[in-house]
């Protein structure tokens, strides 16, 4: 039995009929990341020791007649911006890199008491600012589909892992789409809850008005599954919705006949590779033939959101990223004086991306330039939003291409800033307005390079988005497909 | 000098006396080892996020009500952006264009006249933490104790003009927010620390000075001394044709003087932008009601009801509601029956002095109010005398004991039965025959004498009016 | 609008990071072609729009005044680049001429 291919469900179920112990489960995946990640690149760090005692720990609870939780014995992987007590948490910077943390974030302690193992932490973006993974400090993750591209970012350390069978589940966060554009170019699925929905305390920051935690994994259901354990209100995040988390895994069933499905022109439009506008029509109409009724709709300012994500972002992230300062932990430039070692401590542990990111931020809050920058995005950010509110009112969830593009080449858009910038426009506007969204495989590009389509809901519409997409996983075939490097791997 | 108005506006940081810092669940108590009031927010650890205290929005409502400022139903924190190392996030989390309240005033007396200065706002923040200089070393170490402990910036309107008056007001801030139970207005542990905006102008002038920004000074006497320090020297410049510089300055105590600050961050951009960490807070009407009702009577209000109500004069109603819990022990002791006037003198004299001496706060007094109010009463009734009171007085303060316990207990009742007294002045005027032929020759002075020597004989409890009157009978 | 190598200093300098003069030039060249790239936002109507600061519209929740769990002062100081017995060691602020890039 490969382990590695199986859900999260199914391992959780066989975890607790003792068909196969949880230390089992993690060995054979702790041995396909040994294996086979040393050409994708995936984990920065691999905690074997903690993996297997806390699979054995679920064991003991399964022998004791004890439930171990909704996620018993899963293997989760963790993008290394959850902070991790006792485990390098480096958010894949060099400023950061040695860090053991203290305590443990929320999300990461709701996995625990939810019986996942905890396989390691993953690569992705630095600060997970970026679309691509190759702003990692450590070196970028290799597409599974194709090793000379990339996996997408920021967390694509996650999605590749998830595709490749390295973790049946993994944690990334979405800034932008930083879980939903990898999903896409790896071949899994993604969701971004409603902002507030999962608790950011313990994520290191990027940009607080927009950081929204999630889970990939292969299918839907696994995806719904481990949204309901990390869902919920945390009275340490003053952002965190006090709602109650619905049964997720209950409600997928069912066809989708009277779900109206709203599709945006406006993402059709130049800049879409036509392959990719195919199979997303394509699926729109597999929505459509499962019940859904198709409505036009108009978001008219979505094309403004990347400009206002990319002051708003950058502002933020330059406010967050003034603790790096070498004075309390992570790395320090020795210098003469207090300001030299600022400098010099900020200049050699920030990559190129981050402080162009804190450059542009720091610009935009600059005393003359606040209101013409800064103040004019949050003003355009809330036309965005009431675009979303009134398409809302005619459709339950709306339909888009994730990604205009495939997974590009390594190395292909690293020298444009705005080239790379634009690999976020379709997932962008969901961040600034605080909606939930998922990324469904769709089909492939060339038969070889997945895609997928976006499911858009109104906030706190986590149960529709997931079940427009299990009833499309339903009738499709195209999560089942596995990238070639994976086969030839450990059984 | 005088041809030369000063205009002068503090902005002062109290420190909330709550037992969590503003955002997280570090102690927020004064001193500690280093570092040991620390969670992983007050270090700024990646990941951490800020949670509002309950208690400090309470406290900063308390100060915003008392000065009768008007409080915003939502108001937004937002983030105070610079490099420091006592800073640990590299941003404070202050508020900016939407603060708590705005348009107060505080009300005190300066020289016999109630003044009132116009505050601009009352502002909720987090404190920094403590960055000390090793003399002679080439580094500074970081303690964060203090880092996050609650603060409100109170900001006056430039309505100040003299370095007098702004002690006064100072004084008042610290009465009022130890009235309030929201700070110990320590100025020396920085729990209240005050900064002074000064500029001078030509008598008659509208228009405002150049100002300069007073920082460090840590007593009353030293705001007024910088802040007089300043007035000349922005006057000696004007006088000398030349111009006052916009910069801070820091009053430097033992040489009586102030030196431009050596700029910690040469361009000031603060980059405030509002919080997302934090929701805009919302002040709901009931929530100004409770707290509205749970407010002490204030130092002026009471000041004047001592002096209108209760008779007293300016100096005692000031001297009882220099402190909240006096001015309660005082209002107690007249509820429980004691005349009004005589407890103010009891209260201000006796009391206050024997609590001095040990540097006691009232709330460890041995005598209640109910007690004090008993051996007033017993002056009052004649039962003894104001004399045999104080020293009444003494053993209730060092024992505990009651008055009446200790009156009956050693046989002090006074003697009021005019026979009685009568025996002893006869023995007394018998036994000093000179000094009865002095004041029967004119020296009427004597009579003091006499009277000394039947109390002496008496044990002092003999009424001296009873006395007085009978000696004078006698001797005449 | 241009932005210079001097505004790029100068937003370097409140950003606290060194930048060499290849840098700087090149930060040049890309915020200048990002922030034009913003310019559209300035064609957009937002007359009478209200800034949106946070993605959900929530109340600000109150914690109550009780001290949480504390570190040790071992954990406090444990990831410090350089300590002085209990405190945290910085190179101490000099004189800001000194401290310029």
């Amino acid at each position: 039995m490969s382990w590695h291919w199986q859900s999260a469900a199914a391992i959780a179920a066989a975890v607790r009929s003792r068909a196969v112990s949880a230390v089992e489960v993690a060995r054979a995946h702790l041995d396909r990341i040994a294996s086979l990640d040393g050409k994708l690149h995936c984990y920065l760090r691999v905690d074997e020791k903690g993996a297997l005692l806390q699979a054995a720990a679920v064991d003991a609870a399964v022998a004791r007649g004890e439930d171990p939780g909704l996620l018993a014995g899963v293997p989760v992987g963790l993008k290394d911006l959850f902070v991790t007590a006792g485990l390098e948490t480096t958010a894949a910077s060099k400023i950061l890199q040695g860090w053991i943390p203290v305590y443990d974030g929320t999300a990461v302690t709701r996995l625990k008491r939810a019986g996942a193992v905890l396989l390691g932490k993953l690569n992705m973006d630095e600060f997970a600012m970026g679309s691509s993974n190759e702003n990692s400090a450590f070196g970028p993750v290799h597409n599974p589909w194709d090793l000379e591209r990339v996996p997408g970012g920021s967390s694509g350390g996650s999605a590749a892992a998830v595709a490749a069978g390295l973790c049946a589940i993994a944690l990334g966060t979405d800034t932008g789409g930083s879980i939903r554009q990898p999903a896409t170019l790896s071949g899994v699925v993604g969701i971004k809850p409603t902002y507030g929905r999962v608790s950011r305390y313990g994520v290191v920051a990027f940009a607080s008005s927009l950081d929204q935690v999630g889970p990939l994994a292969r299918t839907v259901e696994d995806c719904a599954l481990a949204l309901e354990a990390i869902a919920g209100h945390d009275p340490q995040d003053a952002t965190s919705i006090d709602a109650p988390v619905p049964r997720y895994r209950d409600q997928l069933g069912g066809d989708l006949s009277g779900l109206r499905v709203g599709v945006p022109e406006e993402y059709f439009a130049e800049g879409l590779d036509p392959k990719i506008a195919t199979l997303v029509r394509a699926a729109i109409a597999e929505l459509a033939r499962l019940g859904a009724r198709t409505v036009p709709i108009s978001l008219p300012n979505s094309i403004h959101s990347l400009a206002t994500y990319y002051l708003i972002a950058p502002a933020e992230c330059s406010s967050n990223l003034a603790r790096y300062d070498g004075v309390r932990y992570g790395l320090r430039i020795p210098a003469e004086g207090l300001g030299e070692m600022y400098q010099q401590t900020r200049a050699a542990g920030f990559g190129a991306e981050v402080k162009r990111r804190i450059m542009l931020g720091t610009y935009a809050l600059r005393a003359g330039y606040y209101d013409a920058y800064y103040l004019r995005a949050q003003k355009v950010r809330a036309l965005i939003k009431r675009d979303f509110d009134r398409a809302f009112s005619e459709c339950d969830v709306i339909a888009t291409p994730t990604s205009p593009v495939p997974a590009f080449r390594l190395g292909e858009r690293t020298a444009d800033p705005m080239a790379m910038y634009l690999a976020d426009i379709y997932t962008i506007s969901c961040n600034l307005a605080g909606l939930p969204g998922l990324s469904v495989p769709c089909g492939f590009v060339d038969g070889r390079l997945p895609t997928g389509l976006q499911l858009l809901g109104p906030p706190l519409g986590e149960e529709v988005v997931l079940r427009t997409a299990a009833a499309y996983q339903r009738t499709t075939r195209w999560h089942e497909r596995r990238p070639p490097l994976a086969t030839e791997g450990v059984a | 000098m005088n041809r030369y108005e000063p205009v002068i506006g503090l902005e002062c940081h109290v420190q909330l006396q709550t037992r969590s810092k503003a955002f997280s669940g570090a102690s927020a108590a004064f001193g500690g080892a280093p570092n040991a009031y620390t969670d992983p927010y007050t270090l700024a650890l990646p990941g951490t996020l800020p949670v509002l205290n309950r208690v400090a929005v309470e406290y900063a409502l308390r100060m915003a009500l008392a000065t009768g400022c008007t409080i915003r139903r939502l108001s937004r924190f937002a983030r105070k952006h610079y490099f420091y190392p006592d800073l640990p996030k590299g941003y404070q989390i202050s508020q900016y264009d939407e603060p708590l309240a705005e348009r107060g005033k505080v009300e005190f007396v300066l020289d016999g006249e109630v003044r009132s200065v116009r505050l601009t706002r009352i502002h909720m923040e987090e404190d920094a933490g403590k960055n000390t200089h090793v003399a002679g070393a080439p580094f500074s170490l970081i303690d964060l104790n203090r880092a996050g402990v609650p603060l409100i910036e109170v900001v006056s309107e430039p309505d100040i003009r003299s370095a007098k008056e702004a002690a006064e007001y100072l004084r008042a801030l610290r009465q009022l927010v130890r009235y309030l139970g929201i700070c110990d207005g320590n100025m020396e542990e920085g729990s209240l620390r005050c900064d002074a905006n000064v500029s001078i102008r030509p008598v008659g002038s509208e228009k405002f000075g150049t100002r300069t920004e007073l920082k460090n000074m840590n007593s009353f006497k030293h705001v007024q001394q910088a802040i007089d320090y300043e007035i000349v020297r922005q006057s000696q410049l004007l006088d000398a044709g030349e111009r006052v510089v916009q910069e801070t300055r820091l009053w430097d105590a033992e040489r009586g003087s102030s030196h431009t600050m050596r700029s910690k961050e040469e361009a000031h951009d603060y980059r405030y932008f509002p919080e997302p960490d934090l929701p805009p807070l919302k002040i709901a009407e009931d929530e100004i009601e409770r707290v509205n009702a749970l407010l002490p009577e204030l130092p002026i209000a009471r000041r004047r009801r001592f002096i209108d109500r209760q008779g007293l004069s300016v100096y005692d109603a000031t001297l009882l509601t220099a402190e909240r819990e006096i001015a309660e022990y005082y209002d107690q002791v007249v509820a429980a029956g004691a005349d009004a006037k005589k407890a103010a003198n009891w209260v201000g004299s006796e009391l206050l002095r024997e609590l001095n001496r040990e540097a006691k706060a009232i709330g460890d007094c041995p005598i209640s109010p109910i007690a004090l109010a008993e051996l007033i009463g017993l002056v009052e009734e004649a039962i003894i005398s104001g004399k045999i009171a104080k020293d009444v007085f003494a053993k209730m303060y060092g024992t505990g004991r009651g008055a009446r316990e200790i009156v009956d207990a050693e046989g002090l009742v006074q003697v009021t039965d005019p026979s009685a007294i009568e025996a002893v002045c006869r023995k007394v005027i018998e036994a000093n025959p000179k000094q009865v032929e002095k004041y029967r020759g004119g020296n009427d002075k004597l009579l003091g004498f006499f009277v000394g020597q039947v109390m002496k004989e008496t044990g002092g409890k003999a009424n001296p009016e009873i006395v007085n009157r009978l000696l004078k009978r006698l001797l005449s | 609008m241009k932005i210079t190598a001097d505004e790029v200093r100068l937003t370097a300098e409140l950003g606290r990071l060194a930048l060499s003069e290849e840098e700087t030039a090149r930060l040049a060249r890309e915020l200048d072609a990002i922030l034009g790239y913003m310019e559209k936002l300035a064609a957009v109507d937002v007359a009478g729009i209200q800034p949106m600061t946070h993605a959900v519209a929530l109340d600000c929740p109150l914690r109550s005044d009780e001290l949480g769990s504390q570190l040790t002062v071992e954990q406090v100081l444990s990831a410090a680049p350089v300590r002085e017995g209990d405190l945290f060691q910085v190179p101490r602020a000099i004189a800001h001429d000194k401290e310029a890039p």
